[in-house]
């Protein structure tokens, strides 16, 4: 996220898009406090949930149309003028002028210029700036140039409109109509809003697109990098935003590095001119990864073997190895053996059938868990003879946080330590022991290796602090945050670094390998005290201030323990706060500078997203997105799908696409898998009627490993259910309570029916469309004795279909069908 | 590094703030301080961080003999102001579970049951399995779009998943020994 949940507090109208009240309780305080300041809560969600019950104004929408909604508010805000000019021209890409070449939906029927119908790719050699003699965006200031993003963008949403969302979304228009008043009414230097997001929007086949129409939205109204503005990500594990900053994820390396391509990064030295910008902060890219190479291979890392680059794996080609991937790829035989640490895919993941599947024809599977998983159990799944599962399963038992020393990354970027309370009891290891025990025991059977293949593991330093076995996580924390690997000097010739002292700040990684770092953004966080011993600052207690309302002594932000980012957005061109209200940082012409001789810095309630010293008049001096290559918010962002998003039905859909002809995303991912694994249902199927989005429950966690085997939280829910409105239930003779099925073209369940006026049927293009809705934390396995803990899987009935950007899932708009009883 | 106990007072205030958000009519701020004074007497406190979601709510872990026996919201959090969610208050029950499965267990092809292994056995198996699939399998060249042969050093044969729900540090030692083994099917949560 772009914020902070404190700073919501400061915004003046907040737009929920997902369940904050219920899925995020503890941070809608900060909702609710700005509430009692006056500001006011709009929810957008198909369902009336708790979050609605706290909302000014709750908005259902038809789940799979949110590019609409958001494309129909930035529709309004350009038609009546409410943008922020001054940010928009100065802080965005709007004023950056297109190849004439390009074209979009509007002209094309619902496609962007180069699509090839045969390969289902774009080509987008168009989607391009003009650039000058020397090489510089040609920008028009006065945004009338037909060709500038502005004009493209404004004629791109202009199909948007009013009348189009009532049809889409089925909201009806003077709703809209007040919606789009009040929240682009948070335009401007006096007022902001936040929008909050979650898996509402990641889950479709234009998840990152529906992402960045929000952030959209947020660059026109000016609500990036300002108190009380900004992108609010909600995300819903404890670490999940840890684990991707350390890229436990098939496309990068840790810091947002690129995962090398065969085809593309043979070699370091290309690798590093084709991934590194010309502007922007990334042009530091160097640095950061000869670093990475240093921390995994340490000595063996030399420029004359490229730092070890030839030992990282290269990917055949990008469209591989996802999760989705994975799980096509075990069930065709690709994968034999598989490591599910502290993950349930046999609930958790879509189509969870395939899933299972495709776990029962492994060789061997090795479970890490807390609890016996539906994973680990997967040789007992319901309609399933153990006999017939040739599949090897080795079950760790694993230490929760409570149990063992480390520290996890929360969804503000506030990376907090965590200490081990008790030991763990009886054979029970934190995962972190069974990486090392893993690599010690492998590096011993490749001990007598001479393959160039094997240099790069053995180089790789597993043994941190005393016992080999037992590593000290403040030590992996260190090599995270990077040290000298050499003896370090200015250019007087001043020792700045001794040998293995951890580095202070990014800025002093260095490609040459006289650094190593695990993972850039994360340098800062362990730091030499002057004693010479190690702080960490993820471990800091300071609690928050009339002061420092952010609390820059609680744990440790990255990057360089920054609260807002983009903040150099919150000051006008000249520096100065856009409006006493709204102030954040600003320039002090006369504070001291980085010289003796210099005067003027950044100063204010955050650490400064750029330069401190750069003058708000010096080159770039005005420019906020540093880690852009052109140093702007962008209106224009080329993805694989389009530089702005379109709408497009989710792939099943109840309704033709009322915006162009093309029905689907055209290059989303639909994988073909043997068996009928994946059948999808057609465009209005009659069979598969119902629009479904499944979502969750505050008293129960995801796939239910860590609330399904708690008593005190497994006894809250009596069973599985789905929501279904009073008027589908009186269509289909169903009774509140009453056992229902629920099915998709890939599976059926069995559950209750919870018949509610939370959800109303929806009239979309003068029909009425019924959705329900279905929680997805139920599995085979519970509390012996305690029905309610155990449950069919939702996820058996989703498909294996993806955004074509990041392969996730569309799990929160597909179709299905209800009947009554155990059909 | 522990935390200093905290004074009972504020945790009560604390308390009482979570009592007004569930709805509770009478305040009973001062009896659960006393009771909750009286349940940590003689524990230490420890620094927690809530595992569930991600807005991270500080938690204050005491323990006494090597067990937990209390875990509550930390006051001093900015973003929390120490309250926690049915979940976050639920977490003792992740350590004091009898339902928790404390031996490391195996189940051998086409068994229909778990058979408990000492964890040496567990590991010197693992890496087996490991060492033989990642060299029956292990690509060390192969021709790119053009052609030429290359260095990729890869390993499809082996996919790891997860976690969201392990610290920083297993996540980089995960990626670390993944990537260093020439893993590529190497995913967690965050993708789905």
């Amino acid at each position: 996220m772009t914020t902070n949940l404190i700073d919501i507090q400061n915004s003046d109208v907040i737009m929920a898009t997902s369940n904050m009240a219920e899925n995020h309780p503890v941070g809608f305080q900060w909702v609710m406090k700005a509430k009692e300041r006056g500001a006011k809560l709009i929810h957008v969600d198909p369902r009336f949930t708790r979050t609605s019950a706290a909302a000014d104004i709750h908005v259902p929408l038809r789940s799979g149309t949110n590019i609409v909604f958001f494309g129909g508010l930035m529709n309004y805000a350009m038609d009546k003028d409410l943008y922020f000019k001054e940010y928009v021209v100065h802080y965005t890409n709007a004023s950056f002028l297109i190849d004439p070449a390009f074209k979009t939906p509007t002209d094309l029927g619902g496609l962007f210029t180069g699509f090839d119908e045969a390969k289902q790719t774009y080509d987008r050699s168009s989607w391009k700036y003009q650039l000058d003699g020397e090489g510089n965006p040609k920008r028009d200031l006065t945004l009338k140039d037909p060709n500038s993003v502005f004009q493209l963008l404004k004629r791109h949403y202009s199909r948007y409109t009013l009348d189009m969302v009532e049809k889409v979304c089925g909201i009806p228009k003077a709703k809209f109509e007040e919606v789009a008043k009040l929240y682009c009414g948070t335009s401007g230097p006096d007022k902001t809003g936040a929008i909050t997001y979650a898996l509402n929007l990641t889950q479709h086949t234009n998840g990152v697109e529906n992402i960045r129409s929000l952030c959209m939205l947020q660059l026109l109204l000016g609500n990036v990098g300002r108190p009380g503005g900004g992108v609010v990500a909600l995300r819903g594990h404890a670490n999940v935003q840890g684990a991707t900053d350390l890229e436990v994820l098939y496309h990068e390396l840790p810091g947002y590095l690129a995962m090398p391509l065969r085809d593309v990064h043979p070699d370091l030295k290309t690798y590093l001119d084709k991934e590194t910008p010309k502007g922007g902060f990334w042009t530091n890219k160097p640095k950061f990864m000869v670093s990475l190479l240093k921390a995994f291979y340490g000595d063996a890392a030399t420029k004359d073997n490229e730092f070890g680059y030839q030992w990282l794996p290269k990917r055949a080609k990008a469209d591989a190895y996802s999760h989705q991937h994975m799980f096509v790829d075990m069930y065709n035989g690709v994968i034999k053996g598989f490591l599910a640490d502290g993950q349930n895919p046999a609930v958790g993941g879509p189509n969870a059938k395939l899933a299972r599947s495709a776990m029962q024809r492994l060789d061997w599977l090795v479970v890490v868990d807390i609890f016996l998983t539906e994973t680990a159990e997967v040789w007992k799944a319901p309609g399933t003879n153990p006999k017939d599962v040739k599949t090897e399963v080795f079950f760790l038992p694993a230490a929760p946080a409570a149990e063992k020393d480390g520290s996890l990354t929360n969804t503000m970027r506030v990376i907090q330590w965590h200490e081990r309370a008790v030991k763990p009891p009886g054979d029970v290891r934190s995962d972190a022991d069974f990486f090392c025990i893993l690599a010690h025991r492998l590096k011993k059977m490749y001990a007598g290796s001479k393959k160039d293949r094997d240099k790069g593991f053995l180089a790789a330093n597993f043994k941190y602090g005393e016992k080999p076995d037992e590593p000290e996580m403040v030590e992996v924390l260190k090599e995270i945050n990077g040290f000298a690997t050499e003896e370090i000097k200015d250019k007087d010739g001043k020792v700045t670094y001794k040998k293995g002292q951890a580095l202070n700040t990014f800025a002093h990684l260095t490609d040459d390998g006289a650094t190593a770092s695990g993972c850039w953004i994360y340098t800062g966080v362990t730091v030499e005290g002057a004693d010479g011993k190690l702080v960490n600052k993820a471990a800091s207690r300071k609690p928050a201030d009339a002061k420092d309302y952010l609390g820059h002594g609680w744990g440790f932000a990255w990057p360089a323990n920054r609260r807002i980012i983009y903040n150099r957005a919150s000051a006008d061109l000249q520096g100065k706060p856009w409006s006493e209200k709204k102030k954040l940082l600003w320039w002090d012409p006369e504070a001291p500078g980085n010289a003796p001789d210099k005067k003027g810095k950044w100063v204010g309630l955050d650490v400064p997203d750029f330069n401190a010293f750069l003058a708000p008049d010096a080159k770039g001096g005005d420019m906020p997105f540093i880690m852009r290559t052109d140093l702007v918010g962008a209106f224009f962002g080329p993805l694989v799908d389009g530089p702005f998003p379109e709408h497009y039905e989710p792939i099943e859909s109840p309704t033709r696409n009322l915006l162009s002809k093309q029905q689907n995303n055209p290059v989303a991912k639909i994988w073909k898998v043997p068996d009928q694994k994946n059948d999808l249902a057609p465009l209005g199927s009659s069979e598969y009627p119902y629009v479904i989005t499944t979502y969750r429950l505050t008293e129960h966690h995801l796939s239910g490993v860590m609330s399904r085997y708690l008593p005190m939280l497994a006894e809250l829910f009596d069973s599985h259910f789905a929501e279904i409105s009073h008027e589908l239930a009186k269509e289909l003779s169903i009774a509140n309570g009453e056992m229902i099925t629920v099915a998709s073209p890939r599976g059926k369940i069995h559950v209750k029916a919870m018949v509610t006026h939370r959800l109303k049927p929806f009239v979309v293009n003068g029909k009425t469309v019924h959705q329900i809705g279905v929680p997805w934390h139920w599995g085979y396995n519970g509390i012996e004795g305690l029905p309610g803990s155990k449950g069919d899987i939702t996820n058996d009935l989703s498909a294996t279909v993806g955004d074509p950007t990041v392969y996730i899932q569309e799990t929160k708009a597909f179709l299905c069908n209800v009947k009554k009883g155990v059909v | 590094m522990s935390l200093s106990r905290r004074d009972f007072l504020k945790v009560g205030s604390a308390t009482a703030a979570g009592v007004a958000v569930t709805g509770r009519g009478v305040d009973l701020a001062p009896v659960e301080a006393a009771a909750t004074s009286l349940k940590i007497k003689e524990a230490k406190a420890f620094a927690g961080v809530c595992p569930y979601c991600a807005v991270g709510c500080g938690q204050l872990i005491y323990a006494k003999d090597g067990k937990i026996i209390d875990i509550e919201g930390n006051p001093d959090t900015p973003h929390t102001q120490g309250r926690l969610c049915p979940k976050g208050a639920a977490t003792i029950e992740l350590s004091n579970n009898p339902l928790r499965p404390t031996k490391a267990l195996y189940r051998a092809a086409g068994s229909d049951k778990w058979e408990e292994k000492p964890l040496e056995w567990m590991y010197d198996e693992i890496a087996k399995r490991y060492y033989e699939t990642r060299e029956k399998h292990f690509i060390e060249r192969e021709k790119d779009k053009d052609g030429k042969e290359i260095t990729v050093n890869r390993l499809e044969a082996i996919a790891s998943l997860g976690s969201a729900c392990i610290d920083n540090e297993e996540c980089y030692l995960l990626t670390k020994l993944n990537r260093t083994l020439g893993i590529v099917y190497h995913e967690h949560q965050a993708r789905v």
